[in-house]
């Protein structure tokens, strides 16, 4: 344990309304800290720069999940454990499911947040490319009030997010529209449990008449940011569906990702591997929708 | 004499932890030994009641930390103490400070406790520093500074060979050794195949779930008294008589419950003793101090990494005439235990196979790293994963099968082995591989996958290792240790056990009390085992080369006969008695004569022969023979390797408690799949820069197959009950076995771990750009 | 706890451990695993690795299986939490424990008070899991001696056993 707790302020405001004022007040002093799996690593290893940590593991507002006809709005510190035992998450929203069940072992599911895992944006983290391929949109409040930013926009780049200092990520919202959707999600961790991703794939999609109706795509681990394949997707939306499309649609996705070398992986690998995923995710689609 | 042990699938159906066992003509009749009786600190572990060392505060206790190099070669030119810190309230240790010699004590003695004028390896330890408050400690030892002039430095053994920078010795070399039998250099006229091959194994931490960890405490009148994570009391008692100019009797070394310890608390604790004790001299307190996971990582031993290079001269058959080794491994800054480490790899680099002539030339030398050390298997698991790779090589040269490559080259009984140590035990390898091929139903399953493998990106395969490990001490080394065991009875006819042999999972306290139990014809529940402690109990040797069970065992047994032949002198104990009578026995022999004590000092068995310079003769007391297969699937499209099924097969000598003996391999088995698939070392500058438990990967209870464990025995003279060593064994087999199968499994033979998946898929690319239809035949990278 | 704290200074938290209600004085960014070590003495409950990849600090909060070396004991203000010495005292708890003993669940012992945590948070879910639900259950808990065979065997002996009560 390299950190002296000493050395800490903490603030357990208990409510959204003095959580936002503190943020206000001092702007960027305050790091939130809800289940605490990634900044609870950092402040062991000495490693975390801040030195004033407010609490909002306990804010009632933030951890509702809430369904309406529509949409599906989850609280951003919701447990990965709550995700995956809500009945509309688990039923219609299997990518956020999958990936709630991939992220660390139970231990950190039952502490991990989905918004925890947004703010601290991580471009390996396994939920992200699901809310990107809902079409996710993130409700962010402070004192000057709410603002939605889809969750396309969020982020700016390696670990820069659309956050503003004094704000909160307060909801996640979902539209309930994706139920008729072939879907593939896969991870490609060292191992098969408690692995940083090397690469993973959410995706979905819908045939038409054996063409490519609908399909969207995101990768994690790829780029500096959680990446939704724009290209990948408008090179074979509309197309026929068949083996020479799928091979096209590899070699669209090689040119629109942008993996590293690291301590964990190569470059080399993830590229090849994410061009794996894409195409297991496209033959299943076209073997899904041509037995429909 | 076929023992099987009841596997997981019968376990989960109902059955539950019992073993079956069949009684043979002559196998002895035991009751105890034989049986799985509880593990002895059992429920003290499973109720979280057995203490570690940082489960223990003394008063008045400090904590102690310790300022690293941060380059892996140079001279230290200043020392700086940086501000904001009161310094007068540290206790500050540094090389001057040391009242006896500046080393580790251990075989050359080159290891120095603390750098003085020139670092050789990143993290090596410089200053030690102690205080009351841990987190002030931690800001302290962030507040200094090592001015060092950077020299250059070696990384690989490559870089180390080519001498352009002695970095150890005169020519970076800490060993070497020639094993030399028949004619080498007349054996490739007539070769139908000459084989060559170079294998790569990389480094691998122990990763016991327990870091390092020790308190010491010094009082003028007592001396020094350290209570640690350790295997072996005396190494760490001799190596701070010589640190601390201290007299055999100022030292005394308690073992704490040790959380795992494979070979990394070997020799390394003697490093972290040595740290704490200077500085409770220094500081006139206890000291505390326990490596966090990053520490541990960093700066202590790893398996020494390996190149072997294999050239074999075969006739038509695929029968080796003869062959030369060349082995060569890592051994970090320092000599510490790399001389023995290549001594096992080398009497190993044979196998289980006949070779008319053979030269073996082995090295290890030297690199700017922290010094490799003990990791189970020691040496074997690298010069075995080369053989079992290269015997798979000559099947595909001669165009035969790695079954029938191995069956053409077993030993058999009176055949001798690379060093000329002649096979005496009946021991049929072609019957232990039938077994291990039925029990794993290999060649129903490798056809099966010969035709399931045509389609889809998920390839099966099945691969196998035939291999053998020699259990105790090479050669005289048993001799040398001289280990002597001591049993004290009581007046209620209980029983203790006096030795230095330490528990730290592998079931020591049970097996040696089961052992001790049998000879006396006494409850088990009667006797105990004293905590490893040498201000009380005799040098009964380290706890290391599988030597606890046969060799440790053995005496423990003889001592126990002796209280048995002395009450029977004494107090006529009749020669059928009950426990009781036992005890009433105790009762009066120690009324008289005050005490009840047996010793047994080992005694080396006459017909043992072993000739150090020409590294010829009778290697060790025992060996113990395996056979195992892996059933593995690749998935192309993410180059995993998972293994599915695993069969591990091994004749043993005498199962002394089934439960334990199956946990000991499984437990071996998950460790050589996470050196062959999962672990790796990564380095920068010589420094393990993956020093995490997120970044350095073993398998987890979902990576891993059911491991299905079968025994033969064919007893052992030398050990208990003819009972073999098999802490390391299982070590030897799996990687061989998992790369085989990956090769059964794509056609592509890998010669390197840990094979990760960017290295098979690495592989998968270069041979799909090779134009012929066969698979490429690759070497190292 | 509403008032930010100052730097340094201890706030009062109380919770129930192992059914009893304790206060103690600490830091709010200590962590729970080194208040339970330190501040309660209940060191059954070990460090492996300290970046909740081990689980060899596992405990039951609230009901939940968590590693308590990433835990503010902050957050604590009226937790029920339950470790190992507590686990002891409950009927599943014992059931496991003896499975454990019996089917060599334990060999160095170091992981096992986290492992027997996690297997009593499976239990407790799942009366009769399958082997792949046991391994998944205990997916967060690192072993390095036993290669987990024995203890998925503890684990399922304890499940017949529960189920057939």
């Amino acid at each position: 344990m390299r950190a002296d707790p000493a050395d800490y302020r903490y603030f357990s405001p208990g409510n959204l309304g003095e959580a936002l004022s503190l943020l206000v007040k001092d702007p960027e002093q305050w790091l939130p800290i809800a289940g605490g799996t990634d900044v609870m690593v950092l402040y062991s290893a000495g490693k975390l720069s801040h030195r004033n940590l407010m609490d909002i593991w306990n804010i009632p507002e933030l951890r509702n999940i809430e369904v309406s006809s529509e949409k599906l709005r989850i609280g951003a510190a919701c447990t990965y454990t709550e995700l995956r035992k809500h009945e509309v998450v688990s039923r219609e929203f299997k990518l956020l499911s999958s990936a709630a069940a991939w992220t660390g072992g139970i231990a950190n599911q039952n502490r991990g947040t989905l918004g925890g895992n947004i703010a601290n944006a991580s471009p390996g983290a396994d939920s992200l490319p699901a809310l990107l391929v809902y079409d996710a949109e993130l409700i962010l409040i402070s004192v000057r009030g709410e603002r939605r930013v889809p969750y396309a926009d969020f982020h700016h780049g390696y670990k820069k997010t659309a956050l503003a200092a004094d704000e909160l990520i307060r909801e996640i919202i979902l539209p309930r529209r994706f139920s008729g959707y072939f879907v593939h999600a896969r991870k490609v961790g060292a191992r098969n449990a408690q692995a940083i991703s090397k690469v993973c794939l959410a995706a979905l999609g819908q045939l038409q008449d054996g063409k490519v109706h609908d399909v969207r795509i995101a990768l994690g681990s790829i780029a500096p940011v959680p990446l939704r394949l724009y290209k990948t997707e408008s090179a074979v939306c509309g197309r026929k569906m068949d083996g020479s499309l799928i091979e096209m649609a590899r070699s669209v996705v090689a040119k629109e990702i942008q993996p590293i070398d690291d301590i964990r992986s190569t470059a080399r690998y993830r590229a090849e591997v994410a061009g794996n995923l894409v195409e297991e995710f496209l033959e299943k689609l076209m073997a899904a929708e041509s037995s429909a | 004499m076929f023992l099987r042990v009841e596997n997981l699938q019968a376990k989960l159906q109902g059955g539950s932890c019992v073993r079956d066992k069949m009684n043979a003509n002559n196998m002895e009749d035991t009751h105890i030994v034989g049986s799985s009786v509880p593990r002895k600190e059992g429920w003290d572990k499973i109720i979280g009641a057995a203490r570690y060392v940082d489960d223990v505060v003394l008063p008045g206790m400090l904590y102690g930390a310790t300022v690293r190099s941060s380059i892996p070669r140079g001279k230290i030119k200043n020392v700086l103490f940086g501000p904001g810190i009161a310094w007068d309230e540290f206790a500050i240790v540094s090389a001057k400070d040391i009242p006896g010699k500046n080393c580790i004590s251990l075989i050359l003695d080159d290891q120095p406790c603390l750098a003085a004028e020139h670092v050789n390896h990143q993290e090596e330890p410089v200053l030690l520093l102690a205080h009351a408050d841990p987190h002030k400690l931690r800001r302290a030892v962030n507040a200094i500074s090592i001015e060092c002039e950077a020299l250059p430095s070696v990384h690989t053994i490559e870089e180390s060979e080519r001498q352009s920078h002695i970095i150890w010795g005169t020519d970076n070399i800490f060993k070497t050794y020639l094993v030399e039998k028949g004619e080498v250099d007349s054996v490739w006229a007539d070769a139908a195949f000459i084989v060559e091959g170079e294998y790569l194994t990389g480094a691998q931490e122990q990763l016991y779930i327990e870091n390092n960890g020790v308190i010491a405490s010094f009082e003028p009148e007592h001396g020094i008294t350290v209570w640690g994570s350790l295997q072996c009391p005396y190494y760490v008692h001799k190596a701070l008589m010589a640190l601390c100019n201290l007299p055999e009797d100022k030292v005394r070394v308690v073992q704490m419950e040790t959380g795992g310890a494979f070979g990394g608390k070997e020799e390394y604790p003697s490093m972290i003793a040595a740290h704490a004790a200077l500085l409770s001299i220094k500081s006139g307190h206890a000291v505390k101090i326990i490596y966090d996971r990053a520490e541990d990582m960093v700066a202590t031993t790893k398996r020494h990494p390996s190149r072997t290079r294999h050239r074999t001269a075969v006739d038509k058959d695929g029968k080796i005439l003869g062959g030369e080794i060349d082995f060569t491994i890592d051994g970090g800054a320092y000599a510490t235990l790399s001389s023995v480490v290549l001594s096992r790899g080398t009497i190993h680099g044979g196998g289980p196979y006949y070779w008319p002539s053979v030269r073996i030339r082995a090295k290890a030398v030297a690199t700017n790293t922290p010094p490799h050390g003990a990791f189970r298997g020691f040496g074997a698991p690298q010069s075995l994963f080369a053989l079992e790779r290269h015997m798979d090589r000559i099947a595909r040269v001669v165009g035969i099968s790695p079954v029938e490559v191995r069956r053409r080259n077993f030993l058999k009984p009176g055949q001798s082995t690379t060093t000329q140590q002649v096979i005496r035990e009946q021991i049929d390898l072609n019957h232990l591989l039938d077994r291990a091929l039925k029990l794993s139903d290999y060649t129903a399953k490798k056809a099966c996958f010969v035709k399931q493998n045509e389609m889809g990106k998920r390839k099966k395969g099945i691969g196998i290792a035939t291999f053998l490990h020699g259990a105790g001490f090479t050669g005289s080394g048993e001799r040398y240790l001289n280990s002597l065991v001591g049993l004290e009875a009581s007046a209620d006819g209980k029983v203790k056990i006096l030795v230095s042999s330490a528990e730290f999972g592998q079931g020591t306290n049970t097996v040696l009390c089961q052992i001790a139990a049998e000879a006396m014809r006494v409850p088990y529940e009667s006797v105990a085992i004293a905590r490893p402690d040498t201000g009380i109990v005799p040098n009964s040797g380290p706890t290391v080369a599988s030597r606890t069970a046969m060799i440790v065992g053995k005496l423990v047994q003889s001592a126990g006969q002796e209280i048995v032949k002395t009450l029977a002198k004494s107090v006529s104990l009749p020669a059928e008695y009950t426990p009781e009578d036992f005890s009433a026995a105790c009762q009066k022999h120690i009324a008289v004569h005050g005490e009840l004590k047996s010793f047994a000092r080992y005694l080396a068995p006459s017909d043992v022969f072993w000739d150090d310079e020409k590294y010829r003769g009778e290697a060790y007391a025992a060996f113990a023979w395996a056979v195992y297969v892996a059933e593995i699937t690749v998935d192309l499209t993410t180059y995993a390797v998972t293994v599915d099924d695993f069969v591990a097969l091994q004749e043993i000598g005498k199962v002394i408690h089934p439960l334990l003996a199956e946990g000991q391999i499984t437990g071996g088995v998950a460790q050589a799949i996470g050196f062959a698939l999962y672990e790796k070392v990564v380095w920068q500058n010589g420094r393990m820069i993956n020093n995490q438990m997120t970044n350095y990967i073993m398998p987890t209870s979902v990576d891993l197959p059911p491991i299905r464990v079968f025994f033969e025995e064919l007893g052992n003279v030398h050990g208990a009950h003819g009972a073999k060593g098999i802490g390391e064994l299982p070590m030897d087999g799996p990687a061989p076995a998992v790369l085989s199968a990956v090769e059964d499994a794509i056609g592509i033979p890998f010669h390197f771990i840990p094979l990760l998946p960017e290295d098979l898929f690495e592989g998968v690319r270069s041979a799909s750009v090779q134009h012929d239809g066969s698979a490429a035949t690759r070497g190292a990278p | 706890m509403s008032l930010p704290t100052q730097a340094g200074v201890k706030a009062e938290v109380s919770f129930t451990i192992n059914g009893e209600t304790k206060k103690v004085l600490a830091h709010p960014m200590a962590r729970l695993l080194d208040v339970l070590r330190n501040e309660l003495q209940l060191t059954g409950t070990k460090e492996g690795c300290g970046e909740g990849e081990c689980g060899s600090c596992s405990v039951l909060l609230d009901g939940l299986l968590v590693n308590s070396c990433l835990i503010p004991v902050g957050q604590m203000q009226s937790a029920n939490i339950v470790t190992i010495e507590g686990i002891s005292k409950r009927d599943l708890g014992r059931s496991i424990q003896q499975a454990f003993l019996e089917c060599g669940g334990a060999q160095c012992g170091i992981c096992t008070p986290g492992m027997i945590l996690a297997a009593v948070h499976l239990l407790g879910k799942k009366t009769a899991p399958t082997l792949e639900e046991i391994r998944e259950g205990l997916a967060g808990n690192l072993c390095r001696c036993t290669g987990y065979t024995q203890i998925f065997a503890a684990v399922a002996t304890a499940a017949r056993r529960t189920v057939s009560r």
